[in-house]
């Protein structure tokens, strides 16, 4: 087998090896613990008193903004990842360079826009 | 991969190498752990555990193992029961992966050397944060909910950072492969050149790991143990090894891409994996000083040290880098 498919084969039998040891290590607890089920120990921790309203309560995400300009960044960065392996092999390193830069730039034109706009402030 | 040298069963090493992983997964935690314990009490004239194993405590982290598998299992009411146990899987499982791509030293101790190393381990290290905000989601518990919310909002904000920094390695290096990247650092250790570039490594993964300063997802004192509130017994383990063993992980990784990985300097006759592990050993120790000295900060702060210095110190980084390449 090509060595290839070899180390990404050996990446997924990692991962099903670790799950592997959760589920072990799940089932030895399962074997040696006690098990005295009571309704106070069951209810959802409060500060000791009794929970008040759901749990699934209605949150403010005062981030969301935030998450858009991640996500366009985090593309960003997907892109930059090749370039940086192969821009200073190229024949013309300052100009694949000269590249990045207004790609770059144009992004960080968008932060400075948010910036302005006062998106970076906390609510 | 260094057991090509001992082995010819292709499945006896793949066997070996999973069985290394988990015993490296399994110690490190345990090690930083318990120097946590007593670097933390002697920064603060305590002792720390001095009892478990007779000699200074040594043992106490594998009594807390013995003690955890023992505990009883419980699972409120109110939670959703499959996501509930699902969600420390999730956040185990990445860590364990990172350790299969860390170079440890020369001529193949590591356990794949990949082409597309860092670009993994950029991503692996991500998905624990879904874990986290399963466990906080599925605890139906509104310090869990708060916590996770707050863990996501970490992710977004040093994720970045923390990739942009890495893509100056990249660039510097001429490589995404660990190996290639450490055999780049024959001349000079890249915190040399990228000392901007380590500081916000440094500063992110803690921030992604939620250790102090940035521990805002569990910040004990206001809410309880954030996404791990409701968690006993092993799941709770489960979170606390994952926490322990990705400090281990980042720092290699840093160690990796910074300072120089199986390099030494003045001597000579020391191997290279003792060399990684002495810097592993060194940026734990400085992740734990940190929580002796830092009080946590504030969720707006840590946005806003995120966005308004930091990426654009990393965007800077970038474009720095490219010159210094281009140039010399």
């Amino acid at each position: 087998m090509s060595g290839y498919f070899w180390q990404y084969g050996t990446i997924a039998a990692l991962s099903i090896f670790g799950v592997a040891f959760v589920a072990v290590a799940f089932l030895f607890n399962r074997l040696m613990r006690p098990r005295k089920p009571h309704r106070e120990k069951l209810t959802t921790y409060e500060c000791g008193i009794d929970p008040v309203g759901e749990g699934w309560s209605q949150t403010q995400v005062r981030y969301y903004i935030f998450a858009f300009l991640f996500v366009i960044f985090d593309v960003e960065s997907v892109f930059l990842f090749p370039w940086a392996v192969v821009f200073e092999r190229s024949r013309n390193p300052g100009l694949v360079l000269a590249e990045m830069v207004v790609f770059i730039g144009v992004l960080a034109v968008g932060l400075l826009y948010a910036w302005r706009k006062k998106v970076l402030e906390w609510l | 991969m260094i057991l090509d040298r001992y082995f010819e069963n292709a499945w006896a090493i793949l066997g070996l190498k999973l069985g290394a992983i988990l015993v490296l997964f399994l110690v490190a935690p345990i090690v930083v752990g318990y120097a946590e314990h007593k670097v933390l009490a002697h920064m603060q004239a305590r002792l720390g555990p001095m009892e478990a194993g007779r000699f200074h405590g040594w043992a106490q982290l594998v009594a807390d193992g013995v003690k955890f598998i023992q505990k009883e299992d419980i699972v409120p009411r109110a939670a959703d029961r499959f996501v509930f146990t699902i969600a420390p899987v999730l956040v185990v499982v990445p860590v364990i992966m990172i350790f299969l791509v860390i170079p440890f030293g020369p001529g193949g101790w590591w356990g794949e050397n990949m082409d597309l190393g860092l670009f993994y381990v950029m991503a692996i290290s991500t998905v624990g944060v879904i874990g986290v905000l399963a466990a906080g989601w599925a605890s139906a518990n509104k310090f869990s909910l708060i916590g996770a919310l707050r863990a996501a909002a970490q992710l977004i904000a040093y994720e970045l950072p923390l990739v942009l920094a890495a893509a100056a390695v990249a660039m510097q290096a001429g490589s995404l492969s660990l190996v290639g990247i450490v055999e780049a650092q024959d001349h000079y250790w890249f915190v040399l050149p990228q000392i901007a570039g380590f500081a916000l490594f440094v500063l992110a993964s803690l921030a992604e790991l939620s250790r102090p300063p940035f521990d805002m997802p569990v910040a004990d004192s206001e809410i309880i143990f954030g996404h791990m509130t409701e968690y006993t017994g092993i799941k709770m383990a489960m979170f606390l090894l994952a926490e322990y063993a990705g400090v281990v992980a980042l720092s290699g990784v840093a160690t990796v891409m910074y300072l120089g990985g199986w390099h030494g300097f003045l001597v000579g006759w020391i191997p290279g994996p003792v060399w990684t592990f002495a810097k592993i050993g060194a940026l734990a120790f400085f992740i734990i000083w940190l929580r002796a000295t830092y009080p946590r900060m504030r969720e707006d702060q840590l946005q806003k040290m995120a966005w308004k210095y930091m990426i654009p110190v990393a965007l800077a980084n970038i474009l720095l880098t490219g010159v210094f390449k281009v140039v010399f």
